[in-house]
């Protein structure tokens, strides 16, 4: 099943746990060295770097440490995470292996997202397996300073969990709710003590790094952004899926591998991500132009952007935890402005209120979910003018509700 | 360190809400101070302070609303974002640490735009007229619009409300059409009390604060402490308003109104007439409430100091029990039952430790009985025919009123109990100006307190005037303390214990000779948990009596007491009230010449005697955490 899959990262040949004994064999201080050196980013979307990450978990002054594996894969149109946790199951337990050896954590979490409550079997079985194997519990390998296990928790359906600090709150059994950052979870995470938390993809990565090396990881990707990024392509094409691309892949050689036609715009990044016109279609994935957490949403000239951003937002409306006023607040009044748009009772001065509102929340939110939320607000009204025509006067009466 | 705030150890709130620890970071090489540069003013603040307390110490102003000095961070309500710079998004100035050298701007365009945007936003779903409201004029979300030029709203007002008021408790309303979910009531409840009752349900736009399935705050284990008033910074909590019954009564010329004024408020209503916290007023008082048309003022000092004759009577005679006696059912320590919300707790939380309260009725309601009784006989007066009013620092005085016990006397002991706001409110619509007036005192012969009974009113008072009295009784002599200060159970540390030796006993109690008598005093549901706790785990075996208030700081902060609420503003009013006790012909409460001539004309059995029980002891409910069998409303 694994060879089906191709790519130059994560989808490419890897023999099972030889990573792992390679980071065995290089020490802590080789792995840090290794994953910092390759400029490896986070996966999930924001892009830090993981071997900063790793470094700072590693030197905490603490006895308890965690690594948690973020599998709260929520953003619409993203599926590339449950790929890897049902085809490479072993390489993501192995990624996890070796950041805890790294940083020196003794137990693991891989937080899973709760509609993929049908994977928990799986990777319960796999762990069980990987115990006899030796690959979890104590002495790992024979180390006997060396160990470590892993406990798979369901989340409940709350997307905003996949944020890190939310995640924690949920691992803890409060209502999950993003914290204040700073201080970050390397200082105070899951109980109060340093955790690092990865994207599924981001420790896929790991044992590829470890064996194969920083000079092949860096060859592949761009300057600024080293490696792959796996895709979930969906929407308006003829072959949807995931698909792992080098970044620097421009948006159209997407579309081609996708097969999509009389494609108007493509929504990179979910919907906390922003909206292409065709006019962006060359700009490329990556840190440096566009970042994203792995979707890819095509839309054809059939669709109407309107009711696409609308979508969106009754998505955040659903999944905003509630906790800070701009997001919980700012939603709504976006939906209603998005709904004058529509019938074409919005004027420009409310307008520029509205995106005054969209940066505010993206300013001012407390976490990434009320930051991204007006995005694709923001993307519409910019990019697709002659979807919308503005009226000369926004009637009060629109405003009061109640 | 960043300042410490009295919820930070508590050990229920969440850690995304706990005054976060920077050891950790701090231990790096950074040191112990970091440099900052707040709009640029270039100050050094200590690692881990937070970017406001920066501001403030250099009075730069930076608007707030879900941040309370009392209470953990939450960093929800975003009304204080400024610049950092370095940073992409703006951040939260309440909850920002410092650990690196920073630069912040704290009224840039970008921030000023979004900081309106912000209220704006929190407008918009805040139902009501500001002047149909009763926090008009002290309400945080009113001062932030007009601090921030809001004219009108730029995305809407809502025109109706959405849910229905809760007034089924008879101590706190709830109007959530009101609320801005900044959260302060949450961590009041869970954090600063650790009672729990409410927290916040559902998400996004539904976020409501609720309690347990929604239930009416009556049915629920809300203690009616009412910090979550006092913390609210809009009108979306408050206390239950007698107000209109109160002048009702004055108008009914059948009607006998008298008042009794609490030890609390006369020490922080004067805050309501824009005086500084810490300014007593006591006399100005009595002479508003007299021309409100209070037939008689007298002061709850009184049964204060009858309190600490029976209490301390009781301590006497369990203490007896047990040492002389060898009477193993005693229930010692001995614990206070002044503080409604207290007991109101412990009958919720701790049902199976109630012997351990005082039989004593609080100082209120032995005033109500007393004044139906004693003072009905001595002025002729049909007890019928009189309407018992309370001046408390507290919301849950007024559920203590309405207990169905509280009627010894053959009618209701205290008809109604207003707290300060609400009594503040009726001397303002009564046109008068409190500062200004002329003075007068209580009237007889209910209006004299000792010393001991007026430092009821901050959190150890209680303890200090028993052992005053406690002492006096054992060995006949004074405590022996400089100025009868007691001060090992004042201040506002949550927990304090003292211990005082007992030498030369008289002959009565020569069973205590050698005896060291080990008190403690808690103040706050959170530190009265610690200390049950304590009790659960046999730790308080050798103490004898300990003194909770429900209340942080005693009930000078109490729920029903002038807003804001500070632990500064709480110290100042402590402060007012030890100044004035200094300057009272009596500081003890057995010295108090009424309280002779009551035990003499009246309670002739004297303190824990037969009529003193009928009237003045009372009982209480295991009441547990399920209440009854209400039908769940969600």
């Amino acid at each position: 099943m694994e060879n089906k899959r191709k790519g130059p990262v994560v989808f490419s040949e890897i023999k099972s746990i030889d990573a792992l004994k390679e980071a065995l064999r290089i020490g802590r201080v080789g792995v840090l060295d290794v994953v910092r050196d390759s400029n490896l980013k986070g996966r999930g979307g924001a892009g830090f770097p993981a071997g900063v990450k790793w470094n700072l978990a590693a030197s905490a002054n603490d006895d308890k440490k965690y690594i948690v594996c973020n599998a709260d894969e929520g953003e619409p149109g993203t599926f590339k995470d449950r790929v890897l946790l049902t085809e490479y199951t072993r390489l993501i337990f192995e990624g996890m292996i070796i950041a805890a050896y790294a940083i020196g954590a003794k137990k693991g979490f891989i937080y899973l997202r709760g509609e993929y409550r049908s994977i928990f079997p799986h990777l319960v079985n796999t762990m069980a397996e990987m115990r006899k194997e030796n690959l979890l519990g104590d002495g790992i390998l024979k180390n006997k300073d060396f160990s470590f296990d892993i406990e798979v928790r369901l989340g409940f359906g709350a997307y905003v969990c996949g944020e890190e600090t939310a995640l924690i709150e949920s691992l803890e059994g409060n209502r999950g709710e993003p914290r204040n950052r700073p201080p970050f979870p390397v200082y105070t995470g899951y109980n109060g003590h340093p955790t690092v938390v990865n994207n599924v993809e981001t420790l896929a990565n790991i044992p590829h790094i470890i064996l194969k090396g920083v000079k092949w990881f860096k060859s592949i990707g761009t300057e600024k952004s080293s490696g792959s990024k796996i895709i979930s392509v969906s929407g308006d094409c003829k072959k949807p899926g995931v698909y792992e691309v080098p970044f620097g892949t421009t948006v159209k050689s997407i579309l081609k591998i996708a097969a999509a036609s009389d494609t108007k715009a493509v929504q990179v990044g979910g919907a906390s991500g922003v909206c292409l016109p065709k006019s962006q279609f060359d700009r490329k994935i990556g840190f440096e132009d566009i970042s994203t957490g792995g979707s890819i949403i095509i839309f054809n000239s059939k669709r109407d952007m309107l009711d696409a951003a609308d979508n969106f937002l009754h998505f955040f409306q659903e999944e905003s935890c509630g906790q800070c006023t701009p997001c919980r607040e700012g939603i709504p009044v976006l939906i209603e402005g998005l709904e004058l748009l529509k019938r074409g009772e919005c004027d420009k001065k409310y307008l520029d209120d509205l995106l005054s509102l969209a940066e505010t929340m993206q300013l001012a939110s407390k976490c990434g979910l009320g930051q991204s939320a007006p995005n694709m607000f923001v993307s519409v009204v910019d990019n697709f003018k002659s979807e919308y025509k503005l009226s000369k006067n926004t009637r009060k009466e629109n405003l009061f509700h109640g | 360190m960043a300042k410490k705030n009295f919820a930070q150890d508590t050990s229920r709130a969440p850690v995304s809400q706990r005054t976060q620890k920077f050891e950790k970071v701090a231990k790096g090489s950074l040191g112990a101070t970091v440099k900052a540069v707040i709009d640029d003013i270039e100050i050094k603040v200590p690692m881990g302070a937070t970017v406001l307390e920066a501001a403030r110490s250099v009075n730069i102003k930076i608007p707030t609303l879900c941040q309370h000095d009392d209470l953990c961070l939450a960093g929800v309500c975003r009304v204080c974002v400024v610049e950092v710079e370095g940073q992409r998004t703006l951040q939260a100035a309440c909850s920002f640490p410092i650990t690196a050298p920073i630069k912040v701007k704290t009224y840039s365009a970008k921030v000023r735009r979004a900081r309106r945007n912000i209220i704006q936003l929190l407008l918009r779903n805040h139902y009501g007229e500001c002047y149909s409201c009763a926090r008009n004029n002290n309400c945080e979300l009113q001062a932030l619009a007009k601090e921030y030029g809001i004219t009108s709203y730029t995305f809407g007002h809502i025109g109706q409300p959405r849910y229905k008021q809760d007034k089924s408790s008879y101590s706190v309303e709830r109007d959530m059409n009101k609320c801005v979910l900044c959260r302060r009531c949450v961590r009041t409840c869970i954090d600063l009390q650790e009672v729990g009752v409410l927290e916040a349900s559902e998400r996004g736009q539904n976020t409501k604060i609720v309690t347990y399935l929604d239930k009416p705050l009556n049915d629920v284990v809300c203690i009616n402490c009412g910090q979550c008033i006092n913390r609210c910074p809009t009108g979306a909590l408050k206390a239950k308003d007698p107000s209109e019954e109160v002048w009702d009564a004055i108008d009914d010329p059948k009607k006998h109104v008298i008042i009794q004024t609490a030890p609390s408020p006369r020490a922080a209503i004067g805050e309501a007439f824009g005086l500084p916290a810490g300014t007593s007023v006591t006399k100005q008082l009595n002479t508003a409430l007299r021309r409100m048309g209070f037939d008689k003022v007298f002061d709850t000092n009184f049964t204060a100091d009858l309190t600490i004759m029976e209490e301390g009577t009781e301590l006497l005679l369990r203490l007896k029990k047990k040492l002389k006696d060898k009477d193993s059912n005693v229930a010692l320590p001995l614990f206070t039952s002044c503080s409604p919300g207290w007991v109101k707790y412990i009958e919720h939380f701790y049902p199976e430790k109630l012997k351990h309260i005082s039989t004593a009725k609080s100082p209120q309601q032995m005033f109500g009985a007393i004044v139906k009784t004693w003072y009905a006989q001595k002025e002729g007066i049909d007890p019928a025919g009189i309407v018992s009013v309370s001046l408390m620092p507290c919301s849950a005085k007024k559920f203590e009123c309405e207990r169905p016990e509280m009627n010894s006397s053959g009618y209701k002991d205290v008809d109604f109990a207003l707290t300060t706001r609400e009594l503040a409110g009726m001397i303002k619509e009564s046109g008068m100006d409190l500062p200004n007036l002329p003075e007068s005192n209580f009237d007889d012969p209910l209006g004299t307190g000792s010393g001991a009974a007026l430092i009821f009113a901050a959190t150890g008072g209680v303890m200090e005037a028993a052992i005053r009295t406690v002492y006096e009784i054992v060995t006949g002599r004074e405590v022996p303390f400089d100025k009868l200060r007691v001060k090992p159970v004042r201040g506002m540390n949550g927990i304090k214990t003292a211990e005082l030796a007992v030498k030369n006993a008289l002959p009565d109690w020569r069973f205590l000779e050698g005896a060291v008598l080990k008190v403690m005093v808690g103040h706050g549901t959170a530190n009265a948990r610690k200390i049950m706790e304590m009790l659960l785990r046999g730790e308080l075996d050798d103490y004898h009596f300990v003194e909770i208030m429900a209340c942080p700081g005693g009930c000078i902060g109490g729920g029903g007491q002038p807003i804001p609420t500070s632990p500064e503003i709480r110290k100042a009013r402590a402060q007012a009230i030890y100044k004035e006790e200094e300057g009272l012909p009596y500081r003890k409460s057995h010295d108090n010449p009424f309280i002779k001539m009551i035990y003499k004309e009246f309670l002739k059995d004297g303190p824990c005697g037969h009529l003193s029980h009928k009237l003045l002891h009372t009982g209480y409910t295991a009441r547990g955490k399920w209440i009854g069998n209400k039908k769940v409303v969600r």
